[in-house]
């Protein structure tokens, strides 16, 4: 019986306001919280709301025969929190009915995965620990930001413990392979991976309501038809897409609604049923390795990260933000740790991109790739003052680390040793052992 | 094909970008392997490059009729204009001018710059170009900005060619809008009689079309470019011996140029960063004002006025820069930044200038943003992929900007007006 994966990314970041050079040192608040609301409320408005009532309807409807995944991403859920908490309850809603699987991801849709390894690690902890805490469930699939994916990542996601990973189904990683298996890892052989069909899933996020495209209107019973018609032993069928095609990318008038609602009973009456990614994984098999020296995304044609680190603008600014990760890693001031937080959502490395297409997001709050590259260096070299301001100047990492330790200890000798005078004191004064003291209380 | 061109400037000896670009042009559209161009100019000095073009002086061309010899006028004007093309220019003269003072030959002189009596020069030239479009056959007349339109005028009053007019400026950019009615007037005239209007950039464009009164489709834009940089400039390396960041405005220090928004950019880098010079050259009517207002502003000791540039020495200065900024207030297109960034310059240039519509690889931000400017030149001077980016990109774009295909655009329409 053939399967349909369905995945939601949804993800926002905390966009940064107009931050000029003698701003620096000044000011050290960094973001733009009108146009973030502002933002926010359109989508959750355009898309959470009427999609997420959309998805327990069909839920209800079909008896939990309809089934779909999400991943998002912790800065987007504190936004939520923040100015839509609405949202949230809907989300709640849909993790109980059992058929909703939220996935883990980095924390700030970062691009630790690439840079920073100790902080990947960290970001996922988070990750999992803020939707275990929202949603009840710990998620068991992990999907990285953009889907970028590469053998070495595979092996860090296999570290931490995950046995499922979402990937796109790129031509140059899977070349005559089709994305309709179940595939695993070539480093990491017990990581399966679901890689995303590439044609199905732009049909709907990218050519729905193009009128130039030869097979529009795309309608529910056509791509079941499409589905169906696909060989006899390609069983599963992943569509992977943003969240915000619903209602935003594809706005409501499109019909976009209509053709997600009439998709299950299309599907169900040719036999095809609905998965999460976990059941996936649970029952198929995998048929093959999939070896991916060099990462890719689910971005662009060329389906690398280019559209990130593609330019050496874009580049400076990733290097100069992990170089000091590992001072921030010492530091415990919650407003720094915030700040680095939302600076590593990847898309302000976005915002960069000098590429015509894709070009950068349409939410780029910028007029171009310099301006976004000004103000965030400008709100960077703010922050790392910050970070160099929480240690004496002058020392390495190394030693830094050494004196962090000693301290630490410092304070775990002073009270033991607090105890200890505190034990010697107790006795001259009564006379008595300590045992007898404890009694009396 | 035979185009006659009239023109003010001709390098070398070039008062602004109008000589530049009449250059480029005409070397651009030589490439077309049936042009023939004619290009009048009031006053050659004889090292002019003659290699693609025919090139005929105002002041060597006779309005009345002298008996002299074949030799003597080789002896005189030789180095500038054939004799025997001397002798036909004579054949066509038109009308009795002997109350006007002409030299031994019968001509009129010129100085080729902007002097105080101007609109007297410019009449001249009009009726000495009534002369030449006698002589010379055309297919199509081609006027270069305001001062050479009554001469385009009245060519083709004379032999009934289309005439097409090359708007470099509008006297909206030069005054900031205190427009003056004569230049005005003139202006005003050229387009109304003329069968096309070609301007610098869509900025001049739409100045020709709302303040001008003219119809749109009668109005085309062809983008400037930039000569490829000769051997010679390129060989010219840093003069700089500091470590400190160079900011550069190079240009006349005039109200169209927005001088003074520069150094309020400059007071505020210089509050942030102590490892900045910035460096104002050329000459102007704001110089002392600007002088002034660096000295209010207390950061003489870190901007440093040059005085006029000239020649090599623009560029000397240009490879000695770290960003290179054009603050125009109204600049019609302004080819220096690309000259800049051929030189691979960072730059920054304002929005309100035409070269603004064809470049992506230079930072624009408006005359009158004074943070972003700023903004700007500390991204530049801070953070080095920033300066690598735009050093590399922009002069890779800037390479691809030719005029080649800028006299191709010409073409069209020239084939397009002789066609209606």
């Amino acid at each position: 019986m053939k399967t349909i994966c369905f995945y939601f990314q949804i993800h926002q970041p905390f966009r940064l306001k107009r931050y000029r050079f003698f701003d620096i040192g000044a000011d050290h608040y960094y973001y733009d919280d009108f146009s973030n609301e502002d933002i926010i409320h359109g989508i959750a408005e355009r898309t959470y709301f009427p999609a997420n009532q959309m998805l327990l309807d069909l839920i209800k409807e079909y008896d939990g025969k309809f089934k779909v995944a999400f991943s998002i991403s912790g800065v987007v859920l504190e936004q939520m929190e923040i100015y839509v908490p609405e949202a949230i309850e809907q989300f709640k809603e849909l993790a109980k009915t059992g058929c909703v699987e939220f996935l883990a991801e980095t924390y700030n849709h970062s691009l630790a995965s690439l840079t920073d390894p100790e902080e990947f690690e960290k970001q996922v902890k988070a990750h999992v620990e803020k939707i275990e805490l929202l949603f009840g469930q710990k998620p068991k699939v992990f999907r990285n930001t953009e889907l970028i994916y590469s053998d070495d990542i595979a092996l860090q996601v296999a570290a931490m413990g995950f046995k499922t990973m979402l990937t796109e189904g790129a031509k140059h990683v899977l070349g005559w392979k089709s994305p309709n298996y179940l595939y695993s890892s070539a480093s990491a052989p017990k990581l399966k991976l679901l890689t995303r069909n590439m044609k199905f899933s732009d049909d709907i996020s990218y050519r729905f309501s193009n009128y130039d495209w030869s097979e529009y209107p795309l309608v529910a019973d056509k791509l079941v038809s499409w589905v169906a018609s696909t060989s006899e032993s390609e069983q599963l069928v992943n569509i992977f897409m943003n969240y915000d095609v619903l209602g935003s990318l594809q706005s409501a008038s499109t019909g976009i609604f209509e053709f997600f609602k009439a998709i299950p009973r299309f599907a169900l009456a040719k036999g095809i049923s609905f998965s999460t990614p976990s059941e996936v994984a649970h029952t198929m098999k995998s048929v093959g390795e999939l070896i991916v020296p060099y990462p890719c995304s689910w971005a662009g044609e060329e389906k690398d990260t280019s559209p990130w680190l593609g330019n050496i603008l874009q580049k400076e600014a990733v290097d100069k933000l992990y170089g000091i990760a590992e001072k921030v890693h010492l530091v415990t001031d919650r407003r720094i740790l915030q700040d680095w937080n939302y600076l590593q959502a990847s898309d302000h490395f976005n915002y960069m991109s000098t590429k015509l297409f894709p070009g950068p997001s349409v939410y780029s709050p910028y007029e171009n790739a310099y301006d976004a590259f000004n103000n965030y260096m400008n709100v960077l070299s703010d922050f790392i003052d910050r970070v160099n301001g929480q240690f004496p100047e002058g020392v390495e990492n190394e030693e830094l680390n050494a004196l962090m330790t000693t301290i630490l200890n410092q304070e775990k000798m002073i009270k033991e040793l607090e105890k200890k005078v505190k034990g010697a004191s107790a006795v001259p004064k009564n006379g008595t052992p300590k045992k007898k003291e404890t009694k009396k209380a | 094909m035979k185009a006659l061109m009239f023109g003010w400037e001709f390098p070398p000896h070039i008062l602004g970008g109008l000589g530049t670009a009449s250059y480029g042009l005409t070397k651009g559209m030589a490439l077309q392997p049936d042009m023939d161009i004619t290009f009048v100019m009031p006053k050659p000095w004889g090292d002019e490059d003659r290699s693609f073009l025919r090139l005929i002086g105002s002041c060597n061309t006779p309005i009345v009729r002298k008996e002299v010899t074949w030799d003597y006028v080789k002896e005189r004007i030789g180095d500038c204009m054939d004799p025997q093309l001397y002798f036909d220019l004579r054949s066509h003269i038109y009308a009795n001018f002997s109350y006007f003072p002409t030299n031994d030959l019968g001509c009129v002189g010129f100085s080729g710059r902007y002097p105080d009596n101007l609109l007297e020069e410019i009449n001249n030239y009009s009726i000495v170009a009534g002369v030449i479009a006698r002589t010379i056959p055309c297919d199509i007349i081609h006027s270069h900005d305001w001062l050479t339109y009554p001469a385009g005028i009245h060519a083709k009053t004379v032999t009934g060619k289309p005439l097409v007019i090359h708007v470099h400026a509008t006297d909206f950019d030069r005054s900031r809008g205190k427009v003056n009615p004569t230049v005005y007037g003139i202006e005003k005239d050229g387009m109304d009689h003329a069968d096309h209007i070609l301007t610098v950039s869509n900025l001049t464009r739409n100045i020709v079309i709302e303040k001008y009164h003219q119809d749109p489709r009668k109005v085309t834009t062809v983008h400037n470019a930039v000569e490829p940089m000769s051997p010679d400039v390129a060989a010219i390396s840093s003069k700089k011996g500091t470590n400190d960041k160079v900011v550069t405005f190079l240009g006349r220090i005039t109200m169209q140029k927005g001088p003074e928004y520069f150094v309020e950019a400059a007071a505020k880098v210089l509050a942030k960063k102590d490892n900045v010079r910035f460096v104002m050259a050329g000459n102007g009517d704001m110089m002392n004002q600007m002088i002034r207002l660096a000295a209010q502003r207390g950061i003489s000791d870190r901007f440093h006025f040059t005085g006029f540039m000239k020649g090599t020495q623009v560029y000397e200065v240009l490879k000695s820069s770290d960003v290179y900024v054009m603050p125009s207030v109204s600049e019609p297109f302004g080819i220096s930044p690309l000259e800049a960034m051929q030189c691979g310059v960072p730059t920054i240039i304002s929005k309100q200038s035409g070269c603004a519509e064809i470049l992506d690889k230079a930072i624009k931000t408006d005359y009158w943003d004074i943070e972003a400017m700023s903004d700007a030149m500390y991204s530049i001077i801070t953070y080095p992929s920033m300066a690598e980016y735009l050093q590399v990109e922009g002069k890779e774009e800037v390479d691809r900007i030719t005029w080649e295909k800028a006299g191709l655009k010409v073409r069209a329409i020239y084939d397009q007006v002789i066609n209606k």
